[in-house]
C-alpha cells in the first residue's frame, strides 16, 4: 500500500466509522438510558431510507426530504415511545426484544405493502454531486465527505446537549436514579419521550443520509443492525461518547481489514470486539 | 398484491381439493405441478416472474401439458434454506407432485433437489445457479432451465483475454455464487494469457465498497470483473462511478450486476458490459412474440426470469410428449426432455448431459434502461459439469 492509499483508506475509514455512529448513537441512547433493548432501530434506519425515497420523489429534493423527515422520525418515535415502549420500562429483557423483533416484521411488511420490494436509489442533491480527484484514477464523491461533516456536528450538539444544557442533565439523572428524578418533580415520562424520540430520529437521518450512497431496498435495516449493536457494546452502554470512539475503531477495522487481510475480512470486527471487552468488560468507556 | 391474491387463490384451491378428495380422483388424468418459488423477502418479483412465464407457456399451449389439464400446489419458499426440506418433501408427499419447479435461491435449490433425487421426482430448476446442481449433486430427475454460474463468467473471460486486456482484478461477495463466478471467469481468462493481479472478497451482504475502490485505484488494472447482484449491485456499480474510476478501468461483470436494477443505478450504468444468456434486443421472432404477448398478460416487461420460467414448462411438455402424455413413465419423460430442442425466446438449446442448458452467451452493453445485446461471445457454451458421475 503507498501512501496515497493509506491516506485515502484512512479518510475511507473516518468516513465510514461516522456514518456507523450517527446509526449506533440513537441505539445507545435508547438502550443505556432507557434499559430497552430495541431490534426495531435498525428498521428506524430503513423507514428513513424510504422516506427519502419517497419524499425525494415527491419533493424533488433530498434537503427537502431530511427537512421534512425529521419532524415525522420524531413525531413517529414519540407515538411508539407512548403506545409500545412505556409499557416495557418494568419488563424483562425477553420481553422487550420480542416486541421489537416483532416490530421488524411488520415495519418489514408494511413496506412491503406500501413501497414494495424492488430495489430503489435516490439521486443525490446537485449541489453536492461532484468529486475531487485525489489521484489520477481515483476521485472522492463529495457527498460522502458531506455525510462525515453532518456526523461531526451531531456528535458535537449531541455532546453539548447531554453534558451541558438542563435537558441532559435530567436525561443523565433519569439514567442514574430514574425514582430520586421523579420525586424532585421531572416529569420522567416525558424525558423518555424526548429520548426515544431522538433516538428513531438519529437513526432515521442515518437512513436518508446513506440512502443516496447506499441505495434502497428490503431488509437494509437488519445490516446495520448487529454493527451497532457492536458499536454499543464496544463503546459502554449508553455513553454517545465511547459509541463516536467504538464507530471509528470499528471503521479502520473494517476498512483496513479488508485491504489488509482480505481472507479474514467477515471476522476482524469481532476479533477487535474480543480484544477490546477482553481488556474493558464494560466497553470502553462505560460510565460510574 | 394481484398476485399474492391469486396465488392465496392457489394455494386455496388446492388444499379444498386435497381436503375433498377430488385431487385423487382427477390425479390420473392432470399433471400435478408443484411451484416452490420465493413470493416473498428480496426474490419475490423472481419468483413471480418465473411462475408467470411458466403459466404462459401452459397457456399458449392450450392450458395443457402432455394434453393433459394442469393443476398446481404452490408454496412461497421464502427463500429460506432452512424451511426448504420440508417444504419439498410436503409437494412430493402430501400434494404428490409429477414435477417439482424450482427455486431462486441456490441453497434452497440444493435442498430441493436431494429431497427430488431421494424421492425419485422430476425437478426443474428455474433459476439457482449453484454450479453443484449440475455438477457433483447431478442426478437423473434434475434439470436446469436457467444457467450455472460458471456459464455467464467463463464467457466474459475469454472474451475479455480476446480483446486483449491482461491485468484484472475481481471483487465479489463471498458465498458460493460469487466465488463460482469468479473461478470460471479465471479459467477462462488466464487459459487466454491474461492474469488476475488481485482477488478480493468480501462477507454477504456486506456493502461498503470504498475500501477495495481505493485499492483498485492504486493497483489500476486494465479491468475489473465482479459479481454482484440485486441492491448490492446497484450500489457497487453507483459508487465505482462516483469514484471516479468508470472513466479509466473498465468494469465487467455477469448479468446479474444490471439486470433489473437500472432503475436504481441512475445514470451510473450507462455503458456497462455484462454477460449473460438472455438480452434486450434478440429481436427473434420467437422472443417477440413471447414479450409482447407478456406484456400483455402480466402489465409489465418480461426479464431473464420469465423466460427461464416459460422455458421450464416448454422442457417438461417435451419430456411429457415423449411420454405419451403420462408423467408417471418417468424414464421416457427424462430421456424426452435430455433430447429436447428448447425453442426458448432466449435462442434454441438442448441440455447437456448434466442436464444444464447448452446455450448462447450474449455481450450486452447498458443503453438507457435495458440490456442491449451486442454479440454472441460464446456459442453453444456447455458448463464441464465437473464432479458429475452420470
Amino acid at each position: 500500500m503507498d501512501f496515497a492509499s493509506f491516506l485515502i483508506q484512512t479518510l475511507n475509514s473516518l468516513q465510514y466509522g461516522l456514518l456507523l455512529f450517527l446509526v449506533a448513537s440513537g441505539l445507545t441512547l435508547v438502550f443505556g438510558i432507557m434499559g430497552i433493548i430495541n431490534l426495531a432501530h435498525g428498521s428506524f434506519y430503513m423507514i428513513g431510507a424510504y422516506l427519502a425515497f419517497v419524499l425525494t420523489s415527491a419533493t424533488g429534493s433530498l434537503v427537502m426530504a431530511i427537512v421534512l423527515g425529521i419532524p415525522l422520525a420524531l413525531v413517529f418515535g414519540a407515538f411508539l415511545e407512548w403506545a409500545l415502549f412505556s409499557h416495557l420500562y418494568k419488563r424483562d429483557h425477553l420481553e422487550q426484544v420480542l416486541l421489537t423483533y416483532g416490530l421488524i416484521l411488520i415495519f418489514e411488511q408494511l413496506r412491503s405493502l406500501l413501497v414494495g420490494d424492488d430495489v430503489h436509489g435516490v439521486a443525490i442533491p446537485a449541489f453536492l454531486d461532484a468529486s475531487i480527484q485525489l489521484t489520477e484514477v481515483m476521485s472522492y464523491p463529495v457527498y460522502r465527505l458531506a455525510i462525515s461533516v453532518v456526523c461531526i456536528v451531531l456528535a458535537v450538539a449531541l455532546y453539548y446537549v447531554i453534558q451541558r444544557t438542563r435537558l441532559g442533565m435530567m436525561i443523565r439523572a433519569g439514567n442514574d436514579d430514574r425514582g430520586m428524578v421523579e420525586s424532585l418533580g421531572i416529569n420522567i415520562n416525558m424525558i423518555y419521550r424526548v429520548v426515544f424520540a431522538l433516538g428513531v430520529a438519529l437513526a432515521a437521518l442515518a437512513g436518508m443520509l446513506a440512502a443516496p450512497i447506499s441505495s434502497v431496498f428490503p431488509n437494509m435495516g437488519s445490516h446495520v443492525l448487529i454493527i451497532s449493536f457492536v458499536i454499543v457494546v464496544i463503546g459502554g452502554i449508553g455513553s454517545v461518547w465511547g459509541a463516536l470512539v467504538a464507530a471509528l475503531i470499528v471503521g479502520f477495522a473494517d476498512t483496513f481489514g479488508k485491504v489488509l487481510v482480505p481472507e479474514l475480512s467477515g471476522i476482524v470486527v469481532y476479533v477487535v470486539m474480543a480484544v477490546v471487552l477482553l481488556w474493558r468488560p464494560e466497553g470502553i468507556l462505560k460510565k460510574g | 398484491m394481484k398476485n399474492t391474491f391469486k396465488l392465496a387463490g392457489n394455494l386455496a384451491l388446492t388444499f379444498a381439493l386435497t381436503a375433498a378428495g377430488i385431487g385423487a380422483a382427477n390425479a390420473a388424468d392432470k399433471v400435478k405441478v408443484g411451484l416452490m418459488l420465493p413470493y416473498t423477502g428480496t426474490y419475490a418479483a423472481l419468483g413471480n416472474a418465473i411462475t408467470n412465464g411458466f403459466k404462459q407457456y401452459v397457456e399458449e399451449n392450450g392450458g395443457k401439458l402432455g394434453g393433459r389439464e394442469v393443476e398446481y400446489a404452490v408454496v412461497d419458499d421464502e427463500s429460506n434454506p432452512a424451511k426448504a426440506t420440508e417444504n419439498a418433501k410436503k409437494l412430493v408427499s402430501r400434494d404428490k407432485v409429477d414435477v417439482l419447479v424450482g427455486t431462486v435461491h441456490s441453497g434452497v435449490a440444493l435442498a430441493m433437489a436431494k429431497v427430488a433425487r431421494d424421492t425419485k421426482t422430476l425437478m426443474i430448476v428455474p433459476n439457482a445457479g449453484a454450479n453443484d446442481l449440475t455438477g457433483p449433486l447431478c442426478s437423473p430427475y434434475v434439470f436446469r432451465s436457467s444457467f450455472s454460474a460458471w456459464q455467464p463468467s467463463y464467457a466474459m473471460g475469454e472474451a475479455l483475454a480476446k480483446k486483449g486486456i491482461k491485468n484484472v482484478a475481481t471483487v465479489t461477495w463471498k458465498y458460493s455464487f460469487g466465488e463460482e463466478s469468479v473461478a470460471g471467469f479465471k479459467e477462462a481468462f488466464e487459459k487466454g494469457g491474461g492474469k488476475l493481479v488481485k482477488e478480493m472478497t468480501l462477507p454477504f451482504p456486506n456493502v461498503e465498497f470504498q475500501p477495495f475502490l481505493t485499492e483498485i485505484a492504486s493497483l489500476k488494472p486494465d479491468a475489473v470483473f465482479v459479481f454482484f447482484a440485486g441492491a448490492g449491485a446497484a450500489k457497487f456499480v453507483s459508487d465505482y462511478a462516483a469514484a471516479g474510476l468508470k472513466n479509466s478501468i473498465p468494469l465487467y461483470g455477469p448479468g446479474f450486476l444490471t439486470d433489473g436494477n437500472l432503475g436504481a443505478m441512475g445514470g451510473a450504468g450507462e455503458g456497462l458490459m455484462t454477460t449473460l444468456h438472455y438480452a434486450d434486443g434478440l429481436a427473434s421472432a420467437k422472443d417477440t412474440a413471447f414479450r409482447t404477448k407478456y406484456a400483455q398478460s402480466f402489465k409489465m416487461q418480461p426479464d431473464v426470469y420469465a423466460v427461464q420460467g416459460y422455458d421450464a414448462a416448454q422442457m417438461y411438455e417435451a419430456g411429457l410428449k415423449a411420454a405419451g402424455g403420462d408423467p408417471a413413465r418417468k424414464e421416457e419423460v427424462i430421456k424426452g426432455m435430455e433430447s429436447a430442442k428448447i425453442d426458448s425466446p432466449r435462442g434454441a438449446f438442448t441440455l447437456s448431459k448434466a442436464h444444464n442448458p447448452v446455450q448462447d452467451i450474449y455481450m450486452r452493453e447498458v443503453r438507457g434502461d435495458q440490456n442491449v445485446m451486442l454479440e454472441v461471445v460464446s456459442k453453444g457454451l456447455e458448463d464441464p459439469a465437473r464432479g458429475c458421475k452420470m
